[in-house]
């Protein structure tokens, strides 16, 4: 499907998220406890089939974290960017998607270790990279007085 | 697998199971990565990838760096794909910026990319020969793969780490005899290429070891997110350059190599046909390079207006997703690079499962893993 | 110069010459210290060159130039090397079995040393000329895999563990088909005293005389043999892609030397073994009833023939190794209880009926 035509069935299917034109992808912006009944629709509806997770990234907001999941159809060649925030800072946590996409479940762990957002029902949340670190690094308000320089 | 699980297995000493660290120490992981593997007798029960070993925190140190500087850490991700992990934060930032770079960049970027993957498509071959325990393949494809180097020391003073593609187009120009030398190169690899295939491909040894073993269908292959070589070998059509094309790779006709197979020996196959196809892209732009400048005018310190930008390049390893965030700061806010190996990498317990420990080394080497690319 | 033909003559004089000053005793010992210092002396510089040979035939493989600093043309390399060896600390493993772990080693080179003393490197150029040489040279060659094993056990390291396993069903399957295949040329010539059967090929080498089923053999030979010294392509005892080492990823100074000495050394025994059976030992080549080229060839000396032969089988083994990939544990035993056994059983019938019904050269 075209942009508009993603566009348009987008704001119908889903009419609590926020579509955006991005400067490059089409973008769904959605709470986080909304975030997989719509990556389910978008990986399993016949005219979407987004099957291949292709990027999956935490942002941390400083009020906020997001987890960006860029998304394409190998079926189709459409491109979609659904992007989840998570408002509570204290104790962050999103349903996992590694049940539709296997290769996030990997992406998550890496995200869990780096910022700490807890993914509901993954299979094996462990902490991928620094298995015996303390903190979460890629945080903004991450201290590390011995190793990391500020600018 | 969880880790419970694994100490319970140790416990119940259940007969004729143990566990073996494959690595981080192994001549056959190819950089510090261990496997924790369960095997009974010889045969694999299971494999836990242990990584991080190497991991530097590449993606916390850009947001304290400048995108010139952010180019040389790029590097330093998969080391034997320097040129396309630069092209791919260069384009990230261009694209912010909406620079056009001029035509003569993106020629030699192309030309650099293809010469890039040829190079690490030759010590692949090379240390996949060795892991099957042919030795004398990884001597073969280092005297190829040094000619190579030969060209790039030539130009921009470095053979491994060149840091030579930045923001707005090229460190530096081209050396003079840098159109002679590569196509001297091309004439001399076209003779040499067929030798690989005298050496290895017909090998019953070889096909005994390697067809059939470790198969990816494609349905798997995208759930999992193997993308490169590796996916093409089972059918997914995955290749950036034709589905987005950057660069010159609009105006160059190759195919896109595949295969269906999907078991190892396929991955072998595709890999060795991509370096015949380089050549093919590299002999179309060769005389081609057009005059002009080697970098568009940049800007002393470069900030990218705010906003969210995805550049997407094929590296020798598969699909490099560069995710930039900015505020319109001279950092990027967030730099979240989605590597090919970490993705190939996750899918060594599916494939190995059932395997014995010689396959288990043939197919992680024909995934053609690269360490610091999966930590970063 | 006629003792370069024929040893018997020297050995001979060198006997009577201590019988005639010393004791009955006291010549018997002095015999045994010289013929075993000579082999102990042989042994060794024939290990470090073939460690040499192999290290230049593989760089020859490889577009490489190999040693070539120490020494002529690196000549004294692999000297260099075992004296670095020999001043190595020998790292002890904590948890291993001491005893074992010590012993090992020594049971291995034992073998090596055993098997290089019924050798007959010329006419009587022979340690020890049993009536039962093949039997004896099979016998001794398989103590070697004890240590193998034993080495693998005690080091308490699974890689060696699974090394010494792999190594014990390779060498164990294996062994049967050097033995046929050494039976083949037992029924020819009717005999399993070395000196015979190289005698039995005076006027033809048994490849050459026995039709096809001697050259299968001969093929079979060479195939079994390398899987019985771990060698490559069936090197998955070590396996270094693999295994790191195998059996031997413990073992460091003049142990791991030792292991690598036996290797060579192995090598070697099973070269002069199949060029002694196959291909007529220090018998030189002679062709039917063309005496004038049969007396240019008797000019050769016999010394020279067995050399020649033996360093020919050498290349051979070496040039499998540094071509071909490793094989799968799996399909090396499929290999040899599929395909080569049950060939080499119905050749070893075929011979045997071909010798009963006189259908070969004699």
């Amino acid at each position: 499907m075209e942009k508009d035509q993603l566009t348009e069935f987008f704001r119908n299917r889903f009419p609590d998220a926020v579509i955006e034109q991005g400067n490059q992808y089409l973008t769904i912006k959605t709470d986080a406890a909304a975030m997989h009944p719509i990556a389910a629709v978008l990986k399993s509806d016949k005219e979407l089939q987004f099957d291949y997770l292709f990027n999956l990234t935490g942002i941390d907001w400083s009020d906020r974290f997001s987890v960006v999941y860029h998304l394409e159809s190998t079926v189709f060649g459409h491109e979609v960017v659904l992007k989840a925030d998570i408002l509570n800072r204290e104790k962050p946590s999103v349903a996992t998607v590694s049940d539709l996409w296997r290769t996030a479940e990997f992406h998550e762990r890496e995200v869990y270790d780096l910022l700490g957002i807890e993914f509901v029902d993954h299979p094996d949340l462990r902490r991928l990279f620094l298995e015996d670190g303390a903190g979460f690094p890629l945080r903004k308000d991450f201290k590390d007085e011995i190793n990391l320089i500020e600018r | 697998m969880k880790e419970v699980e694994l100490n319970e297995i140790i416990a119940s000493k259940e007969d004729g199971k143990y566990i073996i660290n494959i690595g981080p120490q192994h001549p056959s992981t190819h950089g510090v990565l261990r496997f924790v593997v369960s095997l009974k007798g010889e045969t694999l029960e299971y494999l836990i990838p242990h990584c991080g070993y190497i991991h530097r925190g590449i993606e916390k140190m850009c947001e304290n760096l400048t995108y010139p500087q952010i180019i040389h850490l790029t590097d330093r991700m998969d080391y034997l794909s320097a040129h396309m992990n630069n092209e791919a934060v260069s384009l990230c930032v261009e694209n912010a910026l909406g620079i056009e770079v001029p035509e003569r960049v993106k020629v030699i970027r192309t030309i650099l990319s293809e010469l890039q993957r040829i190079a690490s498509h030759q010590l692949w071959w090379a240390a996949f020969g060795m892991d099957i325990g042919g030795l004398t393949c990884f001597f073969y494809g280092l005297r190829d793969r040094e000619k190579v180097l030969d060209i790039f020391e030539e130009s921009f003073g470095s053979r491994l780490l060149h840091s030579f593609i930045c923001p707005g187009g090229l460190m530096q120009d081209i050396h003079p005899d840098f159109q002679k030398r590569v196509k001297e190169f091309i004439a001399y690899f076209r003779k040499k290429l067929p030798e690989y295939d005298q050496l290895l491909t017909g090998n019953v040894i070889f096909e005994q070891r390697t067809k059939g073993l470790g198969i990816l269908t494609k349905a798997e292959a995208i759930d999992y997110g193997v993308t490169g070589p590796s996916g093409r070998a089972s059918g997914f059509s995955c290749d950036i350059r034709k589905k987005h094309p950057y660069s010159a790779y609009d105006r160059v006709e190759f195919r896109e190599i595949l295969a269906n197979e999907g078991d190892t020996y396929s991955r072998y196959k595709v890999r060795i046909e991509e370096m015949w196809e380089s050549m093919n892209i590299i002999e179309q732009l060769i005389d081609q390079i057009p005059e002009g400048s080697f970098t568009a005018p940049m800007k002393a310190i470069i900030k990218v207006p705010e906003g969210e930008y995805t550049q997407r390049v094929e590296t020798a390893r598969g699909e490099l997703a560069v995710y930039l965030v900015s505020t319109g700061d001279k950092n990027p806010y967030r730099m979240r690079f989605r590597t090919p190996n970490f993705s190939n990498l996750f899918v060594m317990n599916h494939l190995s499962a059932g395997a014995k420990i010689a396959d288990l080394i043939a197919i992680s080497g024909s995934l053609d893993l690269v360490i610091p690319d999966i930590d970063r | 110069m006629s003792f370069i033909y024929d040893f018997s003559s020297a050995t001979q004089a060198i006997d009577q010459w201590l019988k005639a000053n010393l004791s009955p005793t006291g010549a018997f010992v002095a015999e045994l210290a010289l013929v075993g210092l000579t082999i102990l002396l042989a042994y060794a510089v024939i290990g470090l060159y073939l460690v040499y040979a192999e290290r230049k035939v593989c760089a020859f493989m490889q577009n490489r130039v190999g040693p070539n600093r120490v020494g002529k043309w690196g000549l004294l390399q692999t000297m260099a090397d075992l004296i670095k060896l020999l001043m190595k600390e020998l790292i002890p493993i904590r948890k291993s079995d001491k005893l074992l772990f010590n012993v090992a080693p020594y049971l291995v080179i034992i073998a090596s040393f055993l098997g290089i003393a019924a050798i007959p490197f010329a006419k009587g150029l022979h340690a020890i000329d049993f009536n039962i040489g093949v039997f004896y040279i099979m016998a001794v060659s398989s103590i070697g895999v004890i240590g193998i094993l034993l080495a693998g056990w005690s080091s308490n390291s699974k890689y060696s563990l699974i090394g010494a396993m792999r190594s014990g069903a390779q060498v164990v399957s294996y062994e049967l088909s050097v033995g046929l295949a050494l039976l083949s040329v037992v029924i020819f010539s009717g005999s399993m005293q070395l000196s015979t059967i190289v005698e039995s090929q005076a006027n033809g080498w048994w490849i050459l005389k026995g039709h096809l089923p001697a050259m299968i053999s001969f093929v079979i030979f060479l195939i079994a043999s390398t899987a019985e010294i771990n060698r490559g392509p069936f090197d998955l005892a070590e396996a270094e892609s693999e295994l790191t080492a195998g059996f031997h990823t413990e073992y460091s100074g003049i142990r791991f030397a030792f292991f690598f000495l036996a290797e060579y050394m192995n090598m070697f025994i099973v070269a002069a073994m199949a060029a002694t059976v196959f291909l007529g030992g220090w018998m030189p080549f002679h062709l039917g009833n063309l005496e004038a080229f049969n007396r240019v060839m008797d000019f050769i000396p016999p010394v020279v023939w067995f050399f020649g032969k033996t360093i020919f089988i050498i290349y051979l083994i070496m040039w499998f190794k540094w071509t071909f990939p490793r094989l799968r544990i799996d399909q090396l035993l499929t290999l040899e209880w599929k395909y080569l056994l049950p060939l080499n059983l119905l050749n070893t019938v075929v011979i045997a009926f071909l010798v009963l019904m006189g259908w070969y050269f004699k």
